[in-house]
């Protein structure tokens, strides 16, 4: 196990379902026995039908979702942990410093400012205001948030505008294991092509990549593999 | 990491009814616990059993102190519980009448607790008072002003602020936006985020209001009946809430 | 004296239950001793708690002086003065050094006490942490962890709203650094009188049934902050009948055209003073 030095994470036998108790507790099996390795430099796509488990497999390996059965492991500043076995305050440091994850939906906070928004996850590893400030800024630059939003909540930001301040609150720090979940689906094709690179250049510095992308383009341009999931019954 | 406080096994009855049924946890520095549950399940019984203000039937309350030293918040003296509960932990009330004195001006309010710490320089206790008027973006010229006088979300603020002025490292509060308008919940809400990441404080946070954990809590615990009946993250106990009462809750509540 | 009531009215079991509470009192410099005080024949507010404590210390040999206000002559001194003479029989006098014991309303003697004499105080409220705290089971715990912090809330509130502490009577004071205690409503001209005197003092509240007491040569403190420290009133004004110029004035409204007229308060000390100077005494 973890023989390879590269490997970053390794999913094993993930079993996953859902029991609706309001729903006179119907039982919905959803992820049965999946496993997935990534190395770092690597980009694993999610592929498969709609309901057919890609994001509920994307929040499970975020330990959003808590898995029935498996082990999840990842490398966490030179250690192995397995996600699902970790205390709270455990599985937070994890996602503080090792796992990024871009949701669908960036929750929004009334009152507070784009830029503070995505400045966030710096302020909690501890960096001063004006660092993380400053970081944010040159990814909104990058990304072409106009300037003239960096400083309103984005409450009022178009699709598109909150997909971005969404993708700079995570890539704003240096996770080496980056999920992504359709981060491009409210893109126009200048702004999916800057997104592009900036995944392209995490992935060259030895980031681990698992993404659900839609668009066959940002796909085909960003995966090394393929995780197919065929849709149970 | 150590915690900062070790909650085991934690009873409380009321004649027949358990209260709170051996309630454990750990809590460590930084994190916002939340604790969610409808009236009754036992949740604000849980907090002030915590805070050392209704006797506890069992269990054990451990508090790892500034200095380092483990203290069993059972057994230790009254006089120093009472220091702790004015220096390193803070409670904040729901209604703000309960925790301020309405009858003295604001910045008596907040200077008590500075006071009760043996500080006896009134221009030092004064301008201490307007610093925290400032970071709960109260204006400085209500320094003199009596509570009474104050909006409700103003008089939760000084609360906070009058809490606040010791740099409590545990915080304990009590559905601190309740019976607040939505508007004014909202600037409440964050600016109590904002204190918590500057401060780096430890926050218990007694609610019904999925919301409000959704904004300021890492982890959640749901009671029901006295029992936790489920805890986690609060991201996976809302978005994958497993217990019937936890899928019952989060379905009745309107997004986001 | 008259027949038909037992010495100093109160009976001995009484009054060796009271002695039993002061000996505590003393032996607790300004902590609040319960006593079973016991119906008088005068109202409460009168000075119950002072004559209870008065009965159970006065001896034959005594020699009594009683004040309300500063002064020997006026309607409660006097008849507080003239029920002892009835039940006690013993000598009684208007001169502060003539008295082995005196009881006082209001005001400390401005002739220092000596060493073996008692005072005794009548006290309305004797709990300073009411103004704050609703509960006597709670201002109790305050007490025996000496939890006195938010005492300094009033004194902040008086500063900020008069510019220094405004409180005139009743000032409170930590005794032998350690309890807080109400000197009962004498003004804060006289706090600094209690500071290690040399006589013993003793306070009783008839209608709340407390005694407490500050032995000999005991420190009592006043209140304060650092940067307002505790001062007594200053006045311009001299005593028009001795010309004392560092005692406790009274205003008195003399005619009905509103003329006025600064005395002292204290009867005695003002008469004295008269005498040594071969003026014509403050009449009584």
């Amino acid at each position: 196990m973890h023989s390879s030095p590269t490997l970053q994470l390794q999913a094993e036998n993930l079993y996953k379902s859902f029991i609706l108790h309001v729903h006179n507790g119907v039982q919905l099996p959803v992820l049965q026995g999946v496993s997935l390795n990534v190395s770092a430099g690597e980009c694993v796509a999610l592929s498969g039908a709609s309901g057919a488990g890609k994001s509920t497999l994307m929040r499970s390996l975020y330990g959003n979702y808590r898995i029935d059965k498996g082990s999840i492991w990842v490398r966490h500043q030179q250690d192995w942990v397995d996600l699902p076995t970790l205390q709270p305050h455990e599985l937070i440091t994890v996602r503080q410093r090792t796992i990024g994850y871009v949701s669908q939906f960036l929750r929004i906070i009334p009152r507070v400012p784009a830029l503070t928004v995505a400045a966030e996850p710096l302020l909690d590893l501890g960096f001063s205001s004006e660092v993380a400030i400053a970081k944010v800024q040159d990814l909104f630059r990058r990304l072409n948030l106009p300037e003239s939003l960096w400083s309103l909540s984005p409450t009022t930001f178009s699709g598109g505008e909150k997909q971005r301040v969404n993708l700079a609150r995570t890539l704003v720090v240096d996770y080496p294991i980056l999920l992504l979940d359709e981060p491009t689906s409210a893109l126009d094709a200048a702004n999916r092509e800057a997104v592009m690179q900036l995944i392209e250049e995490r992935k060259a510095k030895g980031c681990a990549i698992v993404g659900i992308f839609h668009d066959d383009e940002v796909r085909d341009r960003l995966c090394n593999r393929m995780l197919t999931f065929e849709r149970e019954n | 990491m150590i915690p900062l406080l070790s909650v085991q096994n934690l009873c409380k009855s009321y004649g027949a009814i358990m209260a709170c049924d051996r309630i454990s946890f750990d809590l460590y520095p930084g994190q916002v616990l939340g604790i969610i549950g409808e009236s009754g399940s036992g949740k604000s019984t849980l907090l002030q059993g915590i805070a050392g203000q209704l006797p506890l039937d069992q269990g054990q309350l451990l508090y790892w102190d500034g200095q380092g030293q483990v203290l069993d918040l059972r057994t230790i003296r009254e006089s120093h519980r009472r220091i702790l509960m004015r220096t390193e932990w803070g409670f904040v009330q729901q209604n703000p009448r309960d925790g301020l004195r309405m009858d003295v001006t604001a910045g008596a309010n907040i200077g008590e607790r500075l006071m009760n710490v043996g500080d006896r320089h009134y221009g030092k206790i004064r301008t201490t008072a307007a610093e925290w008027l400032d970071q709960v973006e109260i204006p400085g010229d209500r320094i003199d002003g009596l509570p009474s006088n104050f909006s409700g979300g103003m008089q939760q603020r000084l609360q906070l602020a009058r809490v606040l002025v010791t740099q409590p490292r545990l915080v304990l509060m009590d559905e601190p936006t309740g019976g607040l308008d939505v508007s004014v919940q909202a600037k409440l809400l964050d600016l109590i985020r904002s204190l918590v990441r500057t401060l780096h404080l430890s926050v218990i946070l007694v609610t019904h209001d999925i919301g409000v954990v959704r904004l300021l809590a890492h982890r959640l615990m749901v009671m029901q009946n006295g029992q936790v009946v489920e805890q986690g993250l609060t991201d996976q106990v809302l978005d994958d809430p497993h217990h019937p009462y936890t899928q019952q809750l989060v379905s009745a509540t309107l997004t986001p | 004296m008259i027949s038909g009531f037992n010495f100093a009215y109160l009976d001995e079991q009484t009054k060796r239950s009271i002695r039993r509470s002061l000996l505590k009192a003393v032996a607790i410099p300004g902590h609040q001793i319960p006593f079973s005080s016991r119906e008088m024949p005068m109202s409460y507010g009168w000075g119950t708690g002072g004559i209870q404590v008065t009965a159970a210390v006065i001896g034959q040999t005594d020699v009594l002086k009683v004040i309300d206000q500063g002064a020997d002559d006026t309607t409660n001194a006097v008849n507080i003065r003239r029920f002892f003479q009835k039940v006690c029989g013993v000598e009684t006098t208007e001169q502060t050094t003539a008295a082995t014991l005196i009881q006082t309303r209001h005001r400390i003697p401005e002739t220092p006490l000596q060493a073996g004499q008692i005072i005794v105080y009548q006290v309305p409220i004797p709990e300073p942490l009411r103004w704050i705290e609703s509960s006597e089971v709670e201002t109790r715990k305050m007490h025996a962890l000496a939890d006195y912090g938010s005492m300094y809330v009033k004194l902040y509130e008086d500063i900020t709203h008069y510019g220094h502490i405004a409180t005139a009577y009743d000032y409170p004071v930590m005794v032998h650094g350690r309890y807080m205690m109400r000197p009962s409503p004498i003004p804060r001209f006289d706090n600094p009188k209690m500071h290690l005197s040399p006589a013993l003092q003793l306070f009783g509240a008839g209608r709340e049934k407390r005694i407490y007491a500050v032995p000999p040569y005991t420190s009592v403190k006043s209140l304060d902050f650092e940067d307002h420290p505790f001062a007594v009133e200053k006045w311009e004004r001299i005593c028009e009948f001795c010309g004392s110029t560092d005692s406790f004035l009274d205003e008195v409204v003399v005619s009905d055209q509103g003329d006025r007229l600064w005395i002292c308060s204290d009867t005695d000390y003002c008469h004295q003073r008269s005498l040594s100077q071969n003026l014509s005494p403050q009449s009584s």
